[in-house]
């Protein structure tokens, strides 16, 4: 330090550039540093190349009806790790998500199909119970101070005991949504897109990642929660209102099961009480593999859309290979932890 | 004589039963650099908190202009034009320079997009944040969106000192801004810091590093027991003098008499 031209700060304003040192890296460390400023690349990576692993062990994996298959599994869990995302970039975590969105399917079924309302009214409201589910959560962890891991370990029982209450426990069927209130299944609607068949639910997910890539990157609101979820004490001294960013993270999240739950609908056909009950942990997944950093405030929000395609790539060559379930979750299990892994070590970069 | 720019008188902040700050009073006039010292615990913090809106003493009165203010948050301080570098610095560590330095002052784009999506004006944030840089010889620093964790101790306490000269119209406190920094980087946040008084902001520096006090202060408030025991001139005093008044070892002329 003490013999290299100092690069801080220089009399002279106008003077050119600095240069760090950079021949003494070695490729480790090159890496390293190419990863820790464009983080997405991890998960990108390791998309193409399972892409690739699985186009060739079974060559109907490439077809286009194959991948729009995948995106159309995804697009439920993927849509809920959008909301798991934010919560995840605030340095929290939210295991009620999937219970919110089998809740609100529930509530919007109940409200169209048992009480006659009107089903555009039903899901407005059923998006606004969303909203509440994440008010309450927010509510909790920024008026409480709880963590937010107990406070929605506490929502997820008692969003599944809701669930189960308002549902009876029983099942609205296939049919009866048809007859009833078939804009609930509007999200399972195909179209074809040369020799694609997708779903409406598809293009949600894809919208639902559009617009939080624009807040989280383009509006003040994207550059406090990431702030608040890097260092809340910092951002508290810079002058950001750290509570009501965190609120207004979970009520958007919330917001967002709202739509995965509408879009669920679509997807499964009939609204299930019991359906969708690894959702939590699979949105999870998702994020973590997409590269968002569990300590918070680090990662793409196009990283957990990359993570939820990686786990669908994964299950689907699996299953075209033939191999049994099993090694889906076992494939599933390492992918995780290797995420993990890159990004502890990422995170250890040295300037 | 001028008015003080900043004044405090008699402010009082107990926790429980440790009186942090015991009817301490300050003065900054304009233009000038004062240097607070004080040994560990004799209520430094709490007085600069108090002056920068971190916290709420519960007695006693802050003036700026001469007017009465009182401060609910630093956010209230930061538009009353108080801009305070904390030790921590306070920075995002995976925020670009940019978006660190227009934390919670985001500059919005005035058109459409703007106006009804909160879209940043990003390339007039970079502009200014590369400006303020550059106004204090800062920039040496390559990228103005390379994230802060990437720069040295000394860049980033550069672009926290950049920050808030940036927007700190009236005040600018300096808590212990050379605490962590090499001797090399030391001296060029002494250098910024008489760079921005040059500009006619006054500065208020904690300081713990006595040499650093007396070569760029220009009157050193000198704070014992929650109170302000003298303020004394450099010129007229040593620093063993100062550091025999801050513990107690000595009584200063001025409050013997």
């Amino acid at each position: 330090m003490s013999d290299s031209p100092d690069p801080v700060v220089q009399r002279n304003a106008g003077e050119t550039v600095a240069q760090f040192d950079h021949h003494s890296r070695s490729l480790l460390d090159r890496t390293q540093h190419f990863l820790h400023q464009y983080p997405t690349m991890v998960p990108v990576i390791v998309l193409v190349l399972s892409l690739i692993a699985f186009g060739m062990i079974s060559p109907n994996f490439f077809s286009a009806f194959n991948l729009s298959l995948i995106l159309q599994q995804v697009a439920v869990v993927g849509t809920l790790a959008a909301a798991q995302s934010l919560v995840i970039l605030t340095a929290g975590i939210d295991l009620s998500v999937g219970a919110v969105m089998v809740l609100i399917s529930v509530i919007m079924g109940n409200l169209a199909v048992n009480f006659g309302i009107p089903v555009p009214i039903a899901i407005v409201i059923g998006l606004a119970c969303g909203a509440g589910t994440g008010a309450l959560n927010g509510l909790l962890v920024t008026r409480l101070k709880l963590p937010p891991f107990i406070t929605t370990l506490g929502t997820w029982n008692i969003f599944l005991a809701l669930n189960y209450y308002l549902s009876g426990r029983e099942t609205i069927r296939s049919q009866t949504l048809d007859a009833e209130a078939s804009l609930l299944k509007f999200f399972g609607t195909r179209f074809n897109l040369g020799g694609a068949v997708l779903t409406y639910g598809v293009i949600l997910m894809i919208i639902v990642f559009a617009v939080l890539y624009y807040a989280l990157y383009k509006t003040a609101w994207g550059r406090r929660v990431y702030a608040v979820g890097d260092d809340p004490e910092s951002a508290a001294l810079a002058g950001i209102q750290t509570k009501k960013v965190l609120m207004s993270v979970y009520v958007v999240a919330g917001v967002i099961c709202g739509l995965a739950a509408w879009s669920s609908i679509g997807r499964v056909g009939s609204i299930s009480p019991t359906s969708f009950f690894e959702a939590n942990l699979e949105s999870i997944t998702a994020v973590v593999i997409g590269g968002i950093s569990l300590f918070g405030g680090r990662g793409s929000i196009l990283g957990p859309l990359i993570g939820a395609l990686i786990v669908g790539v994964f299950n689907s060559g699996l299953r075209l290979a033939g191999v049994d379930v099993l090694w889906q979750l076992f494939a599933t299990g390492w992918l995780i932890i290797f995420a993990v892994a890159i990004d502890q070590w990422i995170r250890k970069v040295s300037s | 004589m001028t008015e003080p720019l900043l004044s405090a008188r008699n402010l009082v902040k107990r926790y429980g039963r440790v009186t942090a700050m015991d009817h301490a009073d300050f003065d900054l006039y304009p233009g000038e650099i004062l240097a607070v010292i004080g040994d560990n615990g004799a209520g430094k913090s709490s007085l600069i908190k108090a002056l920068s809106g971190a916290v709420r003493p519960d007695e006693g009165e802050i003036r700026l202009d001469g007017k009465p203010i009182s401060f609910d948050s630093p956010l209230d301080a930061r538009k009353a034009g108080i801009e305070t570098v904390y030790q921590t610095l306070a920075l995002s560590p995976a925020l670009s320079i940019s978006d660190n330095m227009f934390m919670g002052r985001e500059i919005v784009r005035k058109n459409f997009m703007g106006k009804f999506f909160g879209m940043l004006d990003k390339p007039a944030m970079d502009s200014f944040a590369r400006e303020k840089l550059s106004e204090l010889g800062l920039m040496t620093i390559q990228n103005i969106s390379q994230p802060v964790e990437t720069l040295s101790g000394g860049q980033r306490q550069g672009v926290a000192v950049a920050r808030a000269a940036a927007f700190g119209s009236r005040v600018i406190i300096l808590d212990e801004p050379t605490a962590a920094l090499g001797v090399k980087e030391s001296r060029r946040v002494l250098d910024l810091i008489q760079d921005v008084r040059s500009r006619g902001i006054p500065i208020v520096l904690i300081s713990h590093n006595m040499p650093h006090v007396f070569e760029v202060a220009d009157r050193i408030h000198i704070h014992r027991l929650g109170k302000r025991l003298c303020v004394i001139n450099p010129k007229e005093h040593s620093m063993s003098d100062a550091v025999a008044y801050m513990t107690g070892a000595k009584v200063p002329d001025e409050v013997a008499a």
